[in-house]
């Protein structure tokens, strides 16, 4: 590990105003990611910014919806009533993902920026365009039974690993964020990530410094009946091989709306609009799941040892549709 | 002696075999329980090695800005390193020397294996040495390396003997090729298995000091004396000048088993800088320090008769070595005993590869070997419409097929019948793919364990103090499986005490020797130790009174006394009686000890009819067994696996301790349903390096995995074994675990995997077969 320095943030103007003239801060918020890779002297950030005491709490509900600020800890939210209640799909995909200890510690905010799982990428004894612009890409003829099949190109076919950003994807997330300005913004979950095409050391739309301050996600009857399926190679404590975030409002046996989202298959969070589209009008039956699972990984592009993923996510769609549709 | 009883008979209200609570747990939970890592000894240092990122290279290091960081006291490369008086690869190579690595990194500006440490650094703080060891430049010369046997560059070669000339290269028993072309069942497969990894909760640390020229450390290790060995001859020092400590241990599973190179590095820079220090591995570190299970694939061809008769064996195995060795587990070694068969064939073959040595890791040889017999025996008993333990029973080896030795003793058709009754073996519909539970398929499976007793003798002492407490020591070590606990229970039985007057220590050099914790030898060895050392305290406190005219004793034959619960009395009169204590203050003997030495085949029956002048055995081939019986759910469109029920029956000689038994034959079951299931350490083909060498890639069980387990152990008594009678529990419960899921999963799916751990993967594509 490198040498860092260190400061607590007691307002947002003091921590994005760290990174006025010092564009390798990064902010520290539960550090289960950002310690991680810095012992493994994948990330070197100069300077600390620790961002746990600003006032970013409160899972709540608006009147458009649910608001969690980007500092709750992944435990509460998962655990949350009005969260359980409502919106199913957020709390499955919390209270699946990493440990008990890790969720205690793991904020809503870092658990949206968490990096990928690649082995390449955590070992910088390989060469990988991620982390080294440039230097290549070992998975696309190596150990790729854990990497991407939607999404990717061929500088990089890394998965986006986590849970969550898959059910607030599929539920229309936004995301509120604030500026080393002070500006305020709000950006749609769906046009936060960004595939890796020729850059895949940029992972989202996020400006340096800017802080992710809360997310909100729309009430609905799709979100009501929502619901995360995780398949992994362990029955805990395991990312995902494969997930899906499903939502469904059925009236009468017709599906009204549909939401649909893919984890682990795709370079980011992957949300399937045109098998949602398909659905809606339909029929809540399994051929039509069937066809929209088909539609949802049109154009997977599997490398050696990931080839499964095609037939493991569309099973795993059709299932997580069967449970919503009751 | 020959007055003495041979064999151990438990006295009335004796404490052996009772589920007694560990007596280190205390210490284990408030912390007081001393790890290797644990010791602050004063001015104590910290080294952090650097570790190359290529498989096969030359190396030059730049260390001029790693030496100015802040609290570093000394870099070394392979130039200024405090030389060894012999290196491993050398032909003058003393006896007694065992590390399994034959080179040493930093011995020359070679790397041979990926993350091979190439510098050690030296700071007052582990973090400044952390730091200091990332300020050290690397230029790498490097080639193409060879990743596995798989790799195309590799080289496929017989070997004339493999784990160290310990298991021939090729054995032919019978004329196994003509019998298979002449059976009716000719089944031939193909099994592979993935790299696992030992991963024990504790990684490897030293704690190396010196003092003039001799050497003391803290090592976490199975085995003190082997150390001790190791480093006296690196060193060239007398053994005695090495002190090796292991007071605790945290698991090893067989990689804490050898003296690795980290151990040895330790020491020699502990000596450069003139301060203690201490070398703990870091999780990544231990996937390339420790040895692992080798990456391997095994070809069986099984001949049988249409009744389901065993008539020709034959074994390959394909695997990858190291660059210097010729390991390989021995597989066919169990293949060749588990069965009634005639006629057997076993090869090996080796690539070298630039890998680190691959070495034991529970049931070594055993456990990958009764996944490959066990399956092709379930395929061919479905074939063939014979029930799984039919078929097992028509092939029942009533004398082990490799030597032509009888049994000591052999329970596996109890097992067989307990455990069928206690899993409910009956109710399993025969056919494979029928059973569903709503989404579920579910499937029974079944297969046989067995664990050979390894030769194998230590020593114990025994010190009975008049106040009536004792100290019991043999430098064994206990891995966190219970030695310190079933060890005093022993003790308390032998001499008569309650546990609680009892303190055994081990993990000492300075103590008797002991074998290694390894080979599921320390219990039997040790325990046997313990009991002839007390019976030699009893001869000598017997002589005391025999000889004292003060005692009720005086003058009696020696025959004529015996000992109850500490006291000495006639057989034929017990009024005539005195307890030990009396004896001791009379003869103004504040306490009396004994040495004794426990040997493998030194039971009952006497040493001269079970082992020749070499200790090696003569007439009684001794192996525990047992049976596993195995629930799996199967989702047949996520593919994954879910164990839902587990019952284990085995034979294994005496119990020491039923608690502590039940916990090594889960933890055996748990090791074996993480191999079936989901260990695998995946290594890049182009890079000679792993990918996933942390805990959140390596996956091992968690609670969620495992379904609650009924274990229980057929009653046992061999008299041929030691002279506790006690086979060792270690790996027996390991052995044949993957196998009866595997059976289970066919069971369930109707479809057979071969290749481990079973993951999700493999089994997609289930549902449209079933
Ligand atoms: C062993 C292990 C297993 C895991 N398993 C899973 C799993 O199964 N599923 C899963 O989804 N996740 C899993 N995770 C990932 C875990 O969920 C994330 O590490 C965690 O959510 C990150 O949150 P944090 O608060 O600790 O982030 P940090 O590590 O503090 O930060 C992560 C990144 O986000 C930035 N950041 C943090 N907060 C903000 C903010 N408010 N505004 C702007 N930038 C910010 C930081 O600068 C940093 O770059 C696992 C992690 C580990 C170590
Ligand atoms: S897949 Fe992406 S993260 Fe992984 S090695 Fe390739 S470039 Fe790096």
């Amino acid at each position: 590990m490198n040498n860092f320095a260190f400061q607590t943030a007691a307002s947002a103007k003091q921590a994005t105003g760290a990174f006025r003239d010092d564009k390798q801060a990064a902010y520290l918020a539960g550090g289960t990611t950002l310690l991680d890779l810095m012992k493994l002297n994948v990330l070197q950030p100069s300077q600390l910014v620790d961002i746990n005491s600003l006032p970013y709490r409160g899972i709540t509900e608006t009147p458009d919806g649910l608001r969690i600020g980007a500092m709750e800890r992944m435990s509460d939210v998962g655990e949350n009533a009005l969260v359980m209640q409502q919106y199913p799909a957020i709390s499955e995909s919390l209270l699946l993902a990493a440990s008990p200890q890790l969720r205690n510690m793991a904020s809503i905010g870092g658990n949206l920026l968490q990096r990928t799982r690649c082995g390449y990428f955590r070992d910088t004894a390989f060469p990988c365009n991620k982390r080294q612009p440039g230097s290549g890409c070992p998975a696309i003829n190596g150990e790729n039974r854990n990497h991407a099949i939607l999404g990717t190109s061929d500088q990089c076919i890394a998965t986006y690993p986590g849970d969550l950003a898959v059910a607030l994807i599929a539920l229309d997330a936004v995301l509120h964020l604030e500026s080393a300005k002070g500006k305020a913004r709000r950006v749609p979950l769906l046009d936060f990530y960004l595939t890796p095409g020729n850059t895949p050391q940029r992972e989202t739309t996020l400006e340096p410094g800017e802080l992710i301050t809360a997310v909100t996600v729309p009430a609905a009857e799709h979100a009501r009946k929502s619901k995360y399926l995780k398949v992994r190679d362990r029955a805990s404590y395991a990312f995902a091989l494969v997930s899906a975030a499903v939502g469904l409002d059925v009236q009468g046996g017709t599906i009204r709306s549909a939401r649909v989202a893919l984890g682990s298959v795709g370079t980011k969070p992957w949300r399937a609009q045109a098998a949602e589209q398909l659905l809606v009008g339909k029929a809540a039956t399994e051929a039509n799941f069937r066809a929209a699972a088909a539609l949802a990984l049109q154009g997977a592009r599997p490398h050696k040892h990931n080839a499964f993923k095609v037939e493991l996510a569309q099973n795993t769609l059709v299932r997580a549709l069967q449970d919503v549709a009751g | 002696m020959s007055s003495e009883p041979k064999f151990f008979e438990q006295p009335a209200g004796g404490v052996v075999g009772k589920p007694m609570d560990r007596v280190d747990g205390r210490a284990k939970v408030t912390g007081a329980a001393r790890y290797s890592a644990e010791f602050a000894l004063p001015g104590l240092t910290y080294a952090v090695l650097v570790t190359s990122a290529m498989a096969n290279a030359k190396v030059s290091l730049d260390t001029t800005q790693a030496e100015k960081a802040p609290g570093v006291l000394a870099v070394y490369t392979h130039l200024n390193i405090p030389p060894l008086a012999v290196l491993p690869n050398s032909p003058d190579k003393p006896k007694g020397w065992s590390p399994p690595m034959k080179y040493m990194p930093l011995s020359n500006n070679e790397v041979q294996y990926a993350n091979q440490p190439i510098a050690v650094v030296i700071a007052d703080a582990l973090e400044r040495a952390q730091h200091a060891a990332t300020l050290v430049k690397v230029s790498y010369q490097a080639a193409e390396p060879i990743a596995s046997f798989e790799d195309p560059k590799a080289k496929l070669f017989d070997p004339q003997a493999i784990q160290d000339g310990k298991t021939a290269g090729h054995t032919v028993r019978g004329n196994p090729k003509e019998a298979l072309a002449q059976s009716a069942v000719q089944h031939k497969a193909t099994y592979t298995h993935a790299i696992n990894h030992h991963n024990p909760l504790e990684p490897a640390a030293t704690t190396a000091f010196w003092e003039g020229n001799r050497l003391t450390v803290y090592d976490a290790t199975q085995g003190i004396t082997r150390t001790q060995t190791s480093l006296a001859a690196t060193f060239g020092l007398a053994r005695e000048q090495v002190r090796v400590i292991t007071q605790y241990l945290g698991g090893g599973f067989g990689c804490k088993g050898s003296c690795w190179p980290h151990t040895v590095l330790a020491a020699q820079v502990a000596r450069g800088v003139g301060r203690p220090v201490k070398l703990v591995l870091t999780r990544p570190q231990m996937f390339t320090s420790v040895g692992h299970r080798e990456d391997q694939t095994q070809t069986l061809q099984v001949g049988a008769t249409k009744e389901g008769k065993l008539t020709a064996l034959i074994h390959e195995k394909t695997s990858t070595t190291s660059p210097w060795d010729n390991y390989a587990e021995s597989n066919s070694k169990i293949i060749g005993m588990l069965y009634a068969c005639p006629n057997f064939e076993a090869s090996y073959q080796l690539a070298r590869a630039n890998v680190m040595p691959s070495t034991f890791m529970r049931a070594p040889g055993e456990a990958p070997g009764s996944f490959a017999i066990e399956s092709s025996l379930d395929d061919i008993a479905y074939q063939l419409g014979i029930d799984p333990i039919e078929i097992r029973l028509r092939n029942y080896a009533e004398k082990d097929s490799n030597d032509g030795k009888a049994w000591s003793s052999k329970s596996l058709k109890e097992c067989y019948a307990r455990g069928a009754e206690l899993f409910g073996w009956s109710k399993r519909n025969p056919k494979p793919g029928q059973t569903r539970d709503g989404r579920y398929l579910v499937g029974m499976g079944m297969a046989t364990a067995s664990y050979p007793v390894h030769s194998s003798q230590g020593t114990a002492r025994v010190r009975l103090f008049a106040d009536g407490r004792a100290v019991v020591q043999s430098g064994a070590t206990d891995l966190g499986t219970g030695t310190y606990t079933v060890m005093t229970q022993t003790s308390a039985d032998v001499l008569g005490l309650p546990p609680d007057r009892i303190r055994f220590e081990l993990g000492d050099t300075t103590l008797p020797t002991a074998p290694n914790s390894g080979g599921s030898v320390a219990a039997g060895t040790v325990s046997s130790s313990i009991f002839v050392a007390a019976q030699d305290v009893w001869r000598k406190v017997k002589e005391l009174a025999r000889a004292d005219s003060k005692s009720p004793l005086y003058r009696a034959k020696m025959d004529d006394i015996i000992v109850e619960g500490g006291t000495l009395m006639l057989k034929k009169d017990r009024s005539k009686a005195e307890p030990f204590a009396a004896i001791l203050e009379r003869a103004r003997l504040t306490d009396i000890e004994s040495t004794g030495m426990g040997r493998y085949g030194a039971g009952f029956e006497g040493d001269d009819k079970t082992t020749d002048q070499n200790s090696q055995p003569k007439t009684y081939s001794m192996h525990s067994f047992g049976a596993h019986f195995c629930e799996v759910r199967v989702d047949p469109e996520l593919g994954t696996v879910r164990v839902t029920r587990w019952v284990g029956v085995h034979g294994a000689g005496r119990i020491l301790n039923a608690k502590t038994a039940r916990s090594q034959m889960i933890g055996g079951a748990i090791f074996g349903i993480g191999a079936a299931l989901m260990e695998a350490t995946e290594r890049d083909q182009n890079f000679a390096r792993y990918v996933n060498a942390d805990l959140a890639g390596y996956h091992v069980p968690v609670q969620a995995d495992i379904p609650d387990m009924t274990i229980e152990f057929v009653d046992e008594k061999d008299p041929y074994i030691n002279a506790m009678g006690v086979k060792g529990i270690g790996e027996l419960g390991m052995v044949g675990v993957a196998a009866a899921v595997a059976n289970a999963v066919y069971h369930a799916t109707g479809k057979r995997i071969r290749s481990l751990p079973i993951t999700p993967d493999k089994l997609l594509g289930t549902a449209a077969t079933v």
